[in-house]
């Protein structure tokens, strides 16, 4: 009988009882990837021999007896964004063609003291800038529900090998929506953890004052034991906070939210939504209150303008983040046939090396941030910033967590927004505020949208450094969903694509 | 006809501002923690924050931020509540990041002014120099540009990187412009930085060596027509590497551009080098076109916040004033000015101070340490100090004033100190070093050098008291020099009727 189907915290607990061993936990998930991976394309690369070594380490160290962490030995699927000594780590761009970072990313250091077992690396639009994964410079990771559709991005490949069950935890990032939207879609959890609650060393940066790293998986208590294990203060990065963190795990147990009032953002929903993502979205609702929460309708003006600010501050930061991609030390290097100089090397490389998308907002960052424009540009958007800040706190004033549609549609055919940049920028637009105020988001499947058949995901914001409360509703939600289901929105009868 | 200096200023009102960068003397480097030693190997003092590696995020040190505080202080300037760190967006293969982290518009001091003295035609005359700002930022790295005739990067046939001065903490002092300094402008460049240097020194917050480039100085001069009222436009002198080649840029600039304004030319805004064998300055970089360095706030980094409460310890840690600690020490000990140079230039000032306290007389303590002593370091290579403590050289002076050593002893007791023979006191009973001071021990060797020279004898007998010398010369050659020659001559001249 094969595991693959079954939750973390089943594989944990099948581990623990020594039911199966790591090793043969690691060789199904490896044998799974070599069955769909083809298809879906959610891994850049697999570490087959490197994920056995941990599996083994992880059975040896259990058979030892000594204290073990609950995701030892289970495996996990790590976004191609994140540094991971001597395994390639591409950021999806060609840029960074079999660069091997010589050190690990704090994630990466936490994963492996707490035993997880790394599978590989997944697919993402290049440098995290996208929501289709059609940006990566290794071709699109193609959605399990159906391979025609994208499985949302920038981190599309950790929630397709999450949805076509590659393996049951993955490692996102998320700078608007890069772990939330591709949750939505592919019928997984995912969380954005509060800023600074997971450490960003190693986390090739994006945008810095926006990208968090965070856990998914395929239901919250599994998304809450992986939080748990990534979460914490570290001196290395200087904007990670000094506090103890939130008890997520027990809060995804928790299992009720009476009394708990939630606000449903009005901006976040209605016109510009598909029909079928406000039907799920509202029927969640109705749970929550049978449930006896109290439901609120809140309003966060300023969020109208989220989207255009995060379009001035994510391609500001990144102009300056990636310009160290210059083939002087690492990476590629374009053009060095020993008769140009250094400039022209440089300039040769960033033309090849760079995407589009990634082009295009590095032109735009650097035009914000020129002298005479960064006042009306980059100056103004951090003054939206602060407004829709503002607004969080005044919501949270009276409610205790703040809910919405992940996205305002299902996954969408791949190639359909390829041309039309500002389309596809819509997609984050209830993600982006989020990542704006520095605030924790969870998004969970809230079941099928009856005119396509694909998963609709409910969004769960909460206050700075509370991220219990979002895993306490999700928790309790996803309970009640499933319980009215039958059976999770993803087992091994869901009808996927791919077999 | 050209125009000498004494022309240039007769006609035209000097400038001044200066630009001084510090090396901070701390032990690891201002981002990470990577050893700042002078010297060492290339590339063997990186890590990846400051190689700038994807991933890899920044961390203040804080040592870094007490020295600026401590540096702000010195120069009366206010400490900032709430400073930040900057991005410098600029290219250049030096750069890992291809941006400097430096603070810009929100430096951490800011306000303060430093007076110094200069002779003029008038006698001394006090000005005051204002600080603009005091700021925090990394170096870069170290480029060599190997073949071509410039060893500048246009022409070289390659270039070699070091990475081992990327990230050493940096501070930059900048003056407000200096009006009204007239023809001592040279002079009160000179004046200023010395006093700085002396500052920084006393702070022991940096080695302060022009010649490493742990002190580099920029000069920023203009000259207007005099009584224009205007200000001309500037040109900025760098790569002046000691004391003297401040004063030489200074006045070759000023000389420079009343040449170019004479002939009709007009000043072009620009970096110029200054080139010590000629005292002259060859073009560099054209500032016209200003480069837009896009500065934005460092995202990785929080602000800088000292507590209120740390600032006044470290104001109590504010020594006395280097010029107004040599002025006070040079009345106290009744030393000529070129000796209180001589000793602040050989950085012993400190050392005679402890010694004058132990008891010494300040001259004797003065000629030991920049005589027997400094010589003995110098054929050693390594600072006096380092040879011998104030206890010892005190010790020893006090023994030659209680005439239980002559000088000339005193000499062998010292390098038997430094040799590791013990304390004065052991080395005199080990060598037996002991003054002849026993009166029928020496009779019996002045008798013996009458009876030697008789003539001589006779003719001091006849009132040819300089005679003496070579009687008393023969009585201590046959002693071996451990006679007090003042005693001798005394019982010599008694013993020949001249006492």
């Amino acid at each position: 009988m094969t595991h693959i189907y079954s939750t973390a915290a089943q594989m944990s607990a099948a581990l623990a009882a020594k039911e199966v061993s790591s090793v043969d936990l690691t060789k199904e998930h490896l044998a799974r990837i070599a069955q769909v991976d083809t298809d879906v394309h959610a891994f850049l690369y697999v570490d087959k021999e490197g994920a056995l070594a941990q599996a083994e380490a992880a059975d040896k160290l259990r058979a030892a007896g000594g204290a073990i962490s609950p995701l030892a030995g289970v495996p996990l699927a790590l976004k191609d964004v994140l540094a991971q000594k001597g395994i390639p780590t591409t950021c999806g761009s060609k840029m960074l063609e079999n660069w091997r970072p010589p050190y690990d990313s704090t994630v990466v250091t936490k994963l492996k003291a707490a035993g997880v077992v790394i599978l590989g690396k997944t697919n993402m639009d290049e440098f995290a800038m996208g929501s289709s994964t059609e940006n990566s410079a290794y071709g699109p990771t193609h959605n399990p529900w159906d391979l025609d559709r994208i499985p949302g991005g920038s981190g599309g490949g950790s929630a397709a090998a999450l949805a076509a069950f590659e393996a049951p935890l993955a490692i996102g990032t998320d700078t608007g929506g890069s772990i939330r939207q591709p949750a939505a879609v592919t019928g997984t959890v995912g969380v954005k953890p509060t800023y600074g609650g997971v450490s960003r060393y190693g986390l090739v940066a994006f945008s810095s004052s926006l990208d968090q790293a965070g856990p998914c998986a395929r239901t919250v208590l599994d998304t809450a034991l992986l939080h748990e294990v990534i979460a914490g203060y570290d001196e290395r990065d200087s904007t990670s906070i000094n506090q103890a963190v939130p008890d997520v795990v027990a809060a995804a147990k928790r299992q009720e939210v009476k009394g708990m009032k939630i606000g449903v953002v009005k901006e976040l929903g209605g016109d510009g939504f598909q029909a079928g993502v406000s039907q799920r979205f509202q029927e969640a609702l109705e749970i929550l209150v049978a449930n006896g929460a109290e439901i609120v309708e809140v309003s966060c003006p300023n969020f109208e303008y989220a989207l255009a600010a995060y379009y001035l501050i994510a391609p500001s930061e990144a102009s300056s983040n990636l310009a160290r991609f210059d083939s002087m030390r690492y990476g590629i290097r374009v053009g060095d046939d020993g008769t140009v100089g250094a400039e022209e090397v440089m300039r040769a490389t960033r033309h090849l090396g760079f995407g589009p998308e990634v082009k295009r907002r590095i032109i735009l960052g650097t035009y914000a941030l020129s002298s005479g424009y960064y006042d009306a540009y980059y100056g103004s958007a951090q003054k939206v910033r602060t407004l829709i800040k503002r607004d969080y706190e005044k919501a949270f004033e009276s409610v205790d967590v703040l809910v919405s549609p992940t996205c305002p549609t299902t996954a969408f055919k791949i190639g359909e927004k390829s041309d039309d940049p500002l389309a596809m920028y819509l997609n984050d637009i209830a993600t982006i505020p989020v990542n704006m105020a520095g605030i924790g988001g969870m998004s969970l499947p809230c079941g099928l949208a009856p005119e396509d058949n694909l998963p609709v995901g409910f969004q769960i914001m909460s206050p700075v450094m509370q991220d219990d409360r979002m895993y306490r509703v999700g928790g309790t939600l996803e309970a009640a969903l499933v319980s009215k289901w039958g059976q999770p929105l993803l087992s091994a009868e869901t009808k996927l694509a791919v077999k | 006809m050209s125009m000498n200096y004494d022309a240039a200023v007769a006609a035209y009102e000097p400038t001044l501002g200066l630009e001084v960068h510090v090396e901070l003397n701390t032990k690891s480097k201002m981002f990470c923690s990577c050893s700042t030693e002078f010297g060492a190997e290339p590339n063997t003092q990186t890590c990846p924050v400051c190689l700038g590696l994807p991933g890899s995020l920044p961390v203040v040190n804080g040592k870094a931020i007490e020295s600026s505080i401590l540096i702000g202080l010195a120069l009366n300037c206010s400490i900032a509540p709430f400073s930040r760190f900057a991005r410098k967006n600029y290219f250049y293969p030096d750069m890992p990041k291809n941006f400097q982290t430096s603070q810009y518009d929100e430096p951490i001091c800011v306000d303060g002014y430093l007076d110094v003295e200069i002779e003029t035609d008038e006698g001394p005359k006090k000005f005051r120099v204002e600080i603009e700002r005091v700021h925090m930022e990394e170096d870069t790295g170290k480029s060599l540009h190997v073949g071509g005739s410039t060893g500048r990067i246009h022409g070289a046939e390659y270039s070699l990187l070091d990475y081992n001065r990327a990230g050493i903490p940096l501070v930059e002092i900048v003056t407000r412009i200096v009006p009204g300094t007239g023809k001592y402008a040279p002079q009160v460049a000179r004046a200023y930085v010395t006093e700085l240097r002396d500052i920084l020194r006393s702070l022991g917050v940096s080695d302060v060596k022009m010649e490493q480039g742990s002190l580099r100085c920029d000069a920023n001069v203009s000259i207007a027509p005099i009584g224009s009222g205007k200000l001309g436009t500037r040109s900025e002198t760098k790569n002046v590497n000691s004391l003297r080649s401040v004063e030489r840029a200074v006045s070759g600039e000023i000389e420079r551009q009343a040449n170019r304004l004479e002939s009709g030319e007009r000043i072009i805004q620009e970096t110029r080098h200054f080139l010590e064998e000629s005292g002259q300055t060859r073009p560099g970089r054209s500032k016209e076109t200003a480069e837009d360095y896009r500065y934005f706030p460092e995202p990785d980094l929080v602000p800088v916040t000292p507590d209120a409460d740390w600032i006044e310890e470290l104001r109590k840690r504010i020594p006395e004033k280097p010029s107004i600690r040599r002025k006070r020490l040079q009345e106290e000990w009744n030393v000529p000015a070129k000796e209180m140079e001589s000793m602040v230039n050989a950085e012993l000032l400190d050392v005679v101070e402890e010694t004058v306290k132990l008891g010494s007389d300040a001259t004797r303590a003065r000629s030991w340490w920049l005589g027997e002593v400094s010589r003995l370091a110098n054929e050693k290579e390594v600072a006096p100090t380092s040879l011998i403590t104030a206890a010892q050289v005190a010790e020893v002076i006090a023994l030659i004033a209680g005439g239980e050593l002559t000088d000339k002893l005193a000499r062998q007791v010292v390098e038997g100190v430094i040799n590791g023979e013990g304390t004065p006191r052991e080395v005199i009973d080990k060598r037996g070093l002991k003054v002849v001071s026993d009166d029928s021990a020496l009779m019996v060797a002045i008798e013996a050098a009458i009876a030697a020279q008789p003539d001589t004898a006779e003719r001091i007998r006849g009132g040819n008291i300089p005679a003496a010398g070579a009687l008393i010369g023969a009585v201590m050659k046959a002693t071996g020099g451990q006679a007090d020659a003042a005693k001798v001559r005394e019982l010599l001249l008694k013993h020949l009727g001249q006492g």
